[in-house]
């Protein structure tokens, strides 16, 4: 693995090898010292174009949790022109010696872009709608936890999955680990042409939650909804927001995903918080763990490259 | 490489970890307060039997762990593959404890100072002491052994080879192989 954009090209066996360092890297935040001096001398850059802190400071916590140097690179949305601008300040920060690059930006394949002039490993926190893999392999690594394997089980995916990152990386990546992905929401928030052998597209929420063993909210933006599509908050909650009596259709020992920050009483409804089928938390913590294992994978061992 | 020579039969792996054993007991007067740490790969069998050497003289084994020490590594920015990573188990609190780290070759004494560290981060020992099959010199920190299993004079083109049936197959033995 030389960057992580996204996961073209990677088989089963390459997620078990990451999920199998990121069960060392969870061993070590189990520890008084959670802190491990492996990658000391490295430098890494998050470089975000698009606002987002929970990711930035996973990424961060991570790195620094391995002892290497983290420079934090957060453009304004307003100033910074895509294109030439991007690649004058990659080229920059490259310049100044960082070993690897995550970027994240709101125009999908700015990370593919970034790539091309780096010249350092790069990893993609997020573009546009496109890709957002460290997200998609905290999802399986969480639901490995709870089920040790993910051949032969149904997640479903809820809401806004047209406009979602987070969607797209798990449509890679949960039907290559084995697992049956469903794929619910209004008709006009689906992608149009989508087919595989373990992917199926239900409009009516109902009938997707029977037999799910878990189901992955997405957020919902209400802008989105009352602007460009012309769905009502109400209209939408009616008939697709999730809630405890929904959830209680996918079973009790269903699990439920979210990516955060969660909108409640838009996408999922107040009474699901602290529901003991929620694996937020837990989500949170697995993110550490895999990009933990994600820079190790990255960075360690790749000497000859670089020379 | 070649083989140079037969060093250590099982039987003689055997007799030399019962001594060890004894030898552990001794300077710690017992068993009490006292765990076994095996460092991956080959440490971590040999600490189990030295374990069971223990609790066969003792009544009750100590506790075991293992350690990977591979993100202590102090070359893991200059090498060109990278190690896979072991798990670390530990499952006791370390603070209360006489730690005896246990593996089977010590040479520059680079593994034993990321064991070293990675054990400090794990708690506070009481102490820790270095358990070692075979002793082939060449140090190249300020590390010694506690209890050793074989002293064996080396030159740095050759290499020890430990074979042990839990983790390679086959019969326990120690052999000295020759780099061309």
């Amino acid at each position: 693995m030389r960057d992580l954009l996204d996961f073209a090209g990677w088989s089963k066996p390459d997620a078990e090898d990451l999920f199998a360092t990121a069960d060392v890297m969870a061993e070590v935040l189990r520890r008084p010292v959670k802190r491990v001096p492996a990658l000391q001398g490295f430098t890494v850059c998050t470089a975000f174009f698009e606002n987002s802190t929970r990711t930035r400071t996973s990424f961060e916590l991570a790195a620094r949790r391995m002892s290497a140097d983290v420079v934090s690179f957060a453009a304004g949305t307003s100033s910074l022109a895509k294109g030439e601008s991007l690649r004058d300040t990659v080229e920059t920060l490259v310049a100044m010696g960082v070993d690897l690059i995550v970027v994240r930006h709101s125009a999908s394949g700015a990370a593919h872009l970034v790539r091309r002039f780096a010249g350092v490993p790069v990893i993609n926190g997020g573009d546009g709608a496109r890709a957002h893999p460290t997200q998609a392999l905290l999802d399986a690594y969480t639901l490995r936890a709870h089920w040790g394997e993910l051949s032969g089980k149904r997640v479903v995916i809820l809401g806004d999955v047209l406009h979602s990152r987070v969607a797209r990386s798990n449509l890679e990546l949960l039907p290559l680990l084995g697992a049956k992905v469903v794929l619910c929401g209004p008709a006009n928030l689906l992608p149009q042409s989508l087919s595989g052998p373990n992917l199926e597209v239900s409009p009516d929420l109902d009938s997707a939650l029977d037999g799910a063993d878990a189901v992955m909210a997405l957020r919902v933006q209400r802008e989105r909804l009352e602007g460009g599509l012309g769905v009502s908050l109400p209209e939408y909650a009616a008939r697709y927001q999730l809630n405890r009596s929904r959830l209680d259709r996918a079973g009790p020992r269903a699990l439920l995903l979210h990516p955060g920050p969660m909108n409640r009483d838009v996408e999922i409804s107040s009474d699901l918080a602290g529901d003991p089928r929620s694996c937020v938390l837990e989500q949170v913590h697995a993110g550490l763990a895999i990009r933990m294992a994600v820079l190790y994978h990255l960075l360690v061992g790749k000497k000859e490259r670089a020379a | 490489m070649k083989r140079k020579a037969r060093i250590l039969e099982a039987d003689e792996i055997h007799r030399a970890l019962v001594r060890m054993a004894h030898e552990i007991l001794e300077h710690n007067r017992g068993a009490a307060d006292l765990a076994l740490i095996g460092v991956h790969t080959r440490g971590v069998p040999l600490a189990g039997r030295l374990a069971a050497q223990i609790a066969s003289l003792e009544g009750s084994a100590p506790p075991v762990g293992q350690l990977d020490i591979t993100l202590y590594r102090d070359d893991l920015s200059e090498i060109a593959t990278q190690p896979v990573l072991h798990r670390t188990e530990v499952p006791f609190d370390v603070a209360t404890k006489h730690l005896v780290l246990v593996d089977d070759v010590l040479y520059t004494g680079r593994t034993s100072r990321a064991a070293l560290d990675a054990l400090i981060d794990l708690g506070r020992p009481r102490s820790i002491q270095l358990a070692i099959l075979v002793d082939r010199g060449h140090r190249e920190l300020p590390i010694r052994a506690d209890y050793v299993g074989k002293n064996l004079p080396t030159s740095r083109n050759e290499v020890v080879k430990v074979r042990l049936y839990e983790v390679d197959g086959g019969e326990d033995q120690v052999e000295l192989w020759e780099r061309p």
